[in-house]
């Protein structure tokens, strides 16, 4: 049935959403290696091993920092199977589609040949295997700090690091709503499904699509006036104060270090 | 569209962001003194609104869905520099907590839908709109045509940095470092993707909000049209200008613009024979610029010339298409403001 796919899969996603978050902020609370460390360190260290990915130019680089995520992420206990398939689910399978016509297209020199025709080039097998270890590194390493850190200290972090606290003030606010929106969504989308029998098609649906999305921005619209009316009443004079106790440990030393021999290690070989 | 980390070079990815940073801070400026204390709530709200409308599946004929990105929405509704600091907080949360765009290249995901999306969007909106009354149906039609092309201008503008990469980054013997297909490709998959797909589901949410708006929410978009006549239609100009300045790109592209084969070219790409229909048709429509390029001059000159000829063709029917909507506008009822437009 069309009109039910359609409301499944809005249902379904937002459901998605939800949990996907859910379990991070649980495993960001678990007793695990990363956890422990101080949220500014793994910001940094996030950035340093993105700059240090975008910039290998061999595979066996990239395979290496694919293990040691792997590796960290057990020491984290992140479930393996449950980070494998956050990461390679999506991004790197939609990636591989994109550089499979590349491993033909290259010229250079001939890899694998089937049947005499179609031919696998060395730069083609290079470069497609560069794109897809590139794309599984870096997606690896944000999803790894989103599961060990909990959301209110990378704004912490992030704050610490001189982005305007205007900025910080607003992601951080955003991410509280976002879930206020997806659930007032949601409820739309079920009570619509409550109330269908039979099919819809795809335009009338479309149609009542277009009154939900108008619906929920006007909600938002009057939502924001009460949470600012909510925020003046309780002293709010234009800035967000927080408490933020961060202190570093000697850990976090050993780790920026590790992070700092690792990644000069592997950019030296880069040259060699 | 969202780029993920590894299809740009680093060196693409840093000067991505300061393309976008002044954009930003001009936002944050103007936002801030349009909205003072209010700022934090209201772009918050906003933020996460961007957020569950890119979240939404809209369903799409034959039974699968696809995603809005609802930038010139936000913008029709918001103001354009609100919508620019909205999409991009949304892009960012998108990029740090679900892995949907890099975090290098959220400079280059903000650039292509947070700015040149919801500023490209606007200001046709505008320009289609301007000084309509609230239920005019040349609103609708501003929105449609200003989403649509909005979001074919992000996909050109991500087609060409994607495009770009081969040529500029690889190894000593050639083999591409990151995205591996050259502008000749990656353009006209994504621009094929966006003009046929994309961009229609964009224009057809982005015109159906508006119009569901101005039915129940004349409010939402009274706000910008009681603000002040528009006094910066340079902007557009500006922009426009760029797009033709781009025109140049398409002669460094080799090969033909997919689906817009000669009949030679088919015969050289391998199929052998031409289909007997094509054959009768190819000499019915008298091209006036036969393969944009006028007889008898230099190739360079002649595209760029069919450039100019083009886009004031288009910029005259438009004008005239404006002309004619505009007689038929519909008294409007007075509702009063109840949210200020930022601009």
């Amino acid at each position: 049935m069309k009109g039910e796919g359609f409301l499944g899969k809005n249902i379904s996603s937002f459901a998605h959403a939800l949990e996907s978050v859910i379990i991070a902020e649980d495993l960001s609370r678990a007793p695990g290696l990363l956890q422990r460390l101080d949220p500014r360190v793994k910001v940094a260290t996030l950035i340093l091993f993105i700059v240090t990915v975008a910039l290998a130019r061999s595979l066996w680089i990239l395979g290496v920092i694919f293990v040691l995520i792997l590796s960290f992420s057990l020491l984290s206990k992140v479930p393996l199977g449950f980070f494998l398939k956050r990461i390679i689910l999506f991004i790197p399978i939609f990636t591989a589609v994109i550089a499979l016509p590349a491993l033909f297209i290259t010229p250079g020199v001939p890899l694998v040949s089937i049947a005499g025709r179609v031919i696998i080039t060395e730069p083609g097998a290079l470069t497609a295997g560069l794109l897809f270890l590139r794309v599984s590194d870096s997606l690896s390493f944000g999803v790894l700090l989103i599961l060990t850190t909990p959301w209110v200290n990378i704004l912490v972090a992030l704050r610490w690091f001189r982005m305007p606290s205007l900025l910080v003030d607003i992601i951080g606010m955003t991410y509280r709503y976002i879930f206020l929106l997806l659930h007032t969504a949601n409820s739309m989308f079920l009570a619509r499904r409550s109330r269908t029998i039979g099919s819809f098609s795809s335009g009338e649906n479309r149609r009542w699509l277009t009154r939900a999305l108008a619906t929920t921005m006007v909600k938002s619209q009057h939502l924001s006036e009460e949470v600012y009316l909510a925020m003046l009443a309780r002293g709010y004079q234009g800035e967000v104060r927080v408490l933020n106790a961060l202190s570093l440990k000697r850990r976090d030393f050993i780790c920026v270090a590790f992070a700092l021999l690792v990644a000069s290690l592997l950019l030296w070989s880069n040259h060699l | 569209m969202h780029i993920p980390d590894g299809y740009l070079s680093p060196a693409t990815c840093g000067v991505m962001y300061a393309v976008t940073a002044p954009f930003w801070y001009r936002a944050i400026d103007r936002v801030r003194k349009a909205l003072t204390s209010r700022t934090v709530p209201v772009l918050a709200l906003f933020s996460a609104c961007s957020f569950v409308l890119m979240m939404f599946n809209v369903p799409v004929p034959g039974g699968t869905t696809a995603h809005a990105v609802g930038a010139t929405l936000l913008a029709i509704v918001l103001g354009p520099w609100a919508a620019v600091l909205g999409v991009s907080v949304a892009l960012g949360i998108q990029a740090l907590f679900f892995g949907d765009g890099g975090l290098l290249t959220f400079g280059a995901n903000c650039f292509n839908m947070a700015i040149l999306m919801p500023l490209v969007g606007y200001f046709i909106y505008k320009v289609i709109s301007s000084n309509s009354e609230v239920t005019s149906p040349r609103r609708i039609l501003g929105a449609i045509i200003g989403s649509y092309v909005g979001i074919v201008a992000a996909s050109a503008a991500a087609g060409i940095e994607l495009g770009i990469q081969p040529a500029l980054f690889h190894t000593a013997n050639g083999t591409p470092l990151y995205a591996p297909y050259g502008l000749s490709m990656a353009l006209p998959a994504m621009l094929i993707a966006h003009l046929a797909v994309a961009g229609p589901i964009e224009a057809a949410v982005t015109g159906g909000v508006v119009a569901f708006l101005q039915r129940s929410h004349p409010s939402l978009i009274k706000a910008d049209a009681t603000g002040k006549k528009e006094g910066k239609r340079w902007i557009l100009w500006g922009a426009l200008g760029v797009l033709a300045l781009a025109t140049p790109l398409g002669l460094l592209a080799s090969g033909t613009a997919w689906g817009e084969w000669g009949l030679d070219e088919l015969k050289n790409m391998g199929l052998g024979f031409i289909p007997q229909g094509l054959e009768k048709l190819a000499g019915w429509w008298p091209a006036p610029l036969p393969g944009y390029g006028f007889p008898r001059m230099g190739a360079v000159i002649g595209y760029i010339l069919s450039a100019v000829v083009g886009i004031a063709l288009i910029i005259f029917l438009l004008w005239m298409l404006g002309r004619r909507l505009s007689r038929k506008n519909l008294p409007a009822q007075q509702t009063p403001i109840q949210q200020e437009h930022i601009k």
